[in-house]
């Protein structure tokens, strides 16, 4: 069995390594080689999947030790592979929602000529992803973690004819290289304190290693995370990454890439454990990003965008969770994996009403699509109930326990915390029924574009629908599945460990107030969005509207600080430059010059200016000599 | 007579000598304030035999003269040949060598 581990990369990889190398010859056969490539990695994963169901709790993980990649004295890195429970969970999640998306982009990219290399990469970003979540040292971990940042780099920037989609693809690269470098020092700081970075040794030990050096190593894998999953301070890059093909925002947003940082917290949460301080950081960092996303998504009239600003919401619950340490870690995961399905449904929702309206993405044209679109309204309908928490769906389960484990972390904290994450839950329902009522409510506010194409809404084929269904079959049972007996609890806590939350408030509490928010978001949502009109046509809004429609002023920040900064530092560095370092070499040089010329006079040429400084000089060291003896 | 006259005449000798070589021009003057010179440090090295009683200063004397005979010889060639091709004995004229 343990031999199936490999296979897992190895099939996406061998299909992006075949597509992209196949040349023409592949583009009637590509989109369904590597189709059928990711399903058969998910086949692996449900077969290892299910032997790992067949043992005890704690003898389910697997290892798996192919070769050691650089030998070198006291520094050892090995290719190998560990598959326990969490990473069991995120195979079957990237495997199987990855291949869903495979299915539908075969309908959605139906038209694009490159459909071939679309394909090649979506393998290419499976294969990395997986490889990030079966490592079983931080080094093979960050090979994975670049080659995500690879390959959305080339999916954002799929259409890289349009200046916008290039930009955003350079955008997401360089934000994430930010991170990069958290996690890279990250595994330095790891080798320098425990000697090695596999995971089994650096995690058992991460209790001997003093709380200083585990709070450096927690902020800079938090930095890592910041950078992945588009926490504040490095978020920037998620809205603009819309401009990639749809099926790829519903890739990065469901089963890979944005994930990435939650598991890497989540793996590590034996460092975290130990460094409080650390542990602070991520919370707040979580928590500031989902109020944060919250408020990005209801200004935003791109469809794409405000479910941009709702993933980035969801996952500041995520790493709000697993800031919270053991109380929230599987929770946390489990929020990822409910998020998985009906994020990835809603996205694909949106990519099949865009099918249908030419590609228009302003909700503000769209209205009383219901109709039209009867299944894609279904299953984006029950993408909506999930994420607002609507009892009985996945996310009521999943967001009500973070909700609560974020109260039981006691104290001020406790309170600050769950407080925003109930602000948030209000805020969530408010934007995604907005989202909901602004495209399949209302009067239909279409009208032909400038060449007089009026859009047709029609349905999708069935290759785009299908996956649609199947997601929001999980959006609707996936929480009530993982609740039924704590089954979740219990399959990941050999993992991650668990302890159970004291909450001030009764988890029956809880649950009402999350209630009584919701209802309140989405009635507020009604008033605003339901019983009026639609303007066709934004209105000037708040001052809070426009700035989130600037996306909180984000890139103004970042412009300000960092470009103008960096530019004001490398001007100066560049007149220091000029002044001083050119300025002493040049002085040195002119001083020189102008000495030696002067030196130079004395070589008259004459011989007798010679005979007298050779009789100055005798006359000097005869007196010198006299004197010395005199003495 | 006290020997040590002898030593203020090689010493204002040679004082004349080195004049010359520093102030004058012409390369034959130059050459006989050289010879000059040598023959003051001569006067001296005798005198000097005579006051300590030995015979090293004499001999001294003598390696002198013969040295002095054979730079002579080299010096003057140099000096005919210098005016052959220049027409000037001045020392100031020959400045081939200067930049």
């Amino acid at each position: 069995m343990e031999n199936l581990i490999g296979l897992l990369v190895a099939v996406p990889l061998l299909g992006a390594a075949i597509l992209l190398t196949g040349g023409r010859r592949l583009d009637r056969i590509g989109h369904w080689l590597g189709t059928i490539l990711a399903a058969v990695s998910f086949g692996i994963g449900a077969v290892l999947f299910f032997d790992m169901l067949g043992k005890s709790g704690e003898d389910r993980a697997m290892y798996s030790h192919l070769f050691s990649w650089v030998p070198v004295g006291g520094f050892q890195a090995d290719i190998g592979f560990q598959l326990d429970q969490l990473s069991m969970t995120f195979v079957l999640l990237i495997s199987g929602v990855g291949t869903l998306i495979h299915i539908y982009s075969i309908g959605y990219m139906e038209h694009d000529e490159r459909r071939r290399r679309f394909f090649g990469y979506l393998n290419l970003f499976v294969a990395a992803m997986l490889l990030l979540v079966i490592a079983d040292n931080y080094f093979l971990l960050y090979v994975g973690w670049e080659g995500v940042g690879l390959a959305s780099y080339l999916l954002i920037g799929f259409w890289q004819n349009k200046p916008s989609a290039a930009t955003a693809a350079k955008k997401a690269f360089l934000v994430n290289r930010v991170g990069d470098v958290g996690l890279s020092i990250a595994i330095m700081l790891m080798f320098t304190t425990f000697g090695t970075f596999s995971f089994q040794p650096v995690l058992a030990h991460a209790g001997d290693a003093s709380e200083g050096k585990l709070t450096a190593i927690g902020l800079m894998l938090l930095l890592a995370a910041c950078g992945k999953s588009a926490q504040v301070p490095l978020q920037s890059w998620l809205g603009d990454a819309m401009e990639g093909p749809t099926p790829v925002s519903a890739l990065i947003h469901a089963a890979t890439m944005v994930t990435a940082g939650v598991y890497l917290i989540t793996r590590s949460g034996a460092i975290f454990n130990g460094a409080p301080d650390a542990q602070v950081a991520v919370v707040t960092v979580g928590a500031v990003t989902l109020l944060f996303g919250a408020i990005v998504g209801c200004a935003k009239d791109d469809i794409k965008k405000a479910l941009a600003g709702s993933t980035m919401s969801q996952i500041g619950y995520m790493i709000m969770a697993a800031g919270l340490g053991p109380i929230g870690y599987v929770f946390a995961i489990m929020h990822l994996v409910t998020h998985g399905f009906f994020k990835a449904g809603l996205f694909l929702g949106a990519g099949s009403v865009m099918h249908g309206m030419n590609d228009e993405v302003d909700m503000r044209k769209y209205g009383g699509l219901r109709t039209y679109m009867p299944v894609t309204f279904i299953t984006f309908g029950l993408g909506y109930l999930a994420i607002i928490g609507f009892p009985g769906l996945s996310g009521f389960f999943s967001k009500d326990k973070i909700i609560e484990a974020a109260f039981a972390k006691g104290g001020t904290e406790g309170w600050i915390l769950g407080g925003a994450a109930l602000l948030g839950a209000a805020i969530t329902a408010f934007y995604m029924t907005r989202v909901m009522l602004m495209t399949f409510f209302g009067e239909k506010r279409w009208e032909a574009d400038a060449e007089g194409h009026e859009p047709h809404p029609h349905e999708s084929p069935k290759s785009m629908t299908i996956p649609m269904i199947v997601l929001a079959f999980g959006s609707v049972f996936a929480g009530g599945l993982f609740s039924l007996n704590s089954s979740f609890l219990k399959w990941l806590e050999p993992v991650t460990g668990h302890e159970e939350g004291h909450s001030p408030l009764s988890a029956t509490t809880v649950t009402a107030g999350t209630m009584v928010v919701l209802v309140i978001g989405v009635a507020l949502a009604w008033l605003m969005y339901g019983r009026r009109a639609v303007p066709a046509v934004a209105p000037r809004g708040s001052l809070l509207t426009r700035a989130a429609r600037r996306d909180l002023l984000q890139d103004d920040f970042n412009h300000v600080v960092l470009v103008r900064g960096g530019e004001h530092l490398t001007r100066s560095l560049v007149y220091l430059d000029h002044s001083l370092v050119d300025g002493a070499v040049n002085g040195t040089a002119a001083g020189v010059g102008g000495l030696s010329g002067r030196m130079r006079k004395l070589q008259n040429g004459y011989v007798r200016s010679y005979a007298v400084s050779m009789l100055g000089g005798t006359a000097v060291l005869i007196a010198a000599t006299l004197l010395m003896r005199a003495v | 007579m006290n020997p040590v006259n002898y030593l203020y005449l090689a010493a204002l000798l040679f004082t004349i000598g080195a004049a010359g070589v520093l102030i004058r021009r012409n390369a034959i003057i130059v050459f006989m304030c050289v010879e000059l010179m040598l023959n003051a440090c001569n006067l001296a090295f005798v005198t000097f035999s005579r006051m300590h009683g030995n015979l090293d200063g004499q001999i001294i004397a003598f390696f002198t003269m013969v040295v002095a005979a054979a730079e002579v010889v080299v010096g003057l060639a140099i000096i005919v040949t210098m005016f052959r091709s220049r027409h000037s004995a001045s020392v100031d004229d020959a400045n081939l060598m200067k930049l």
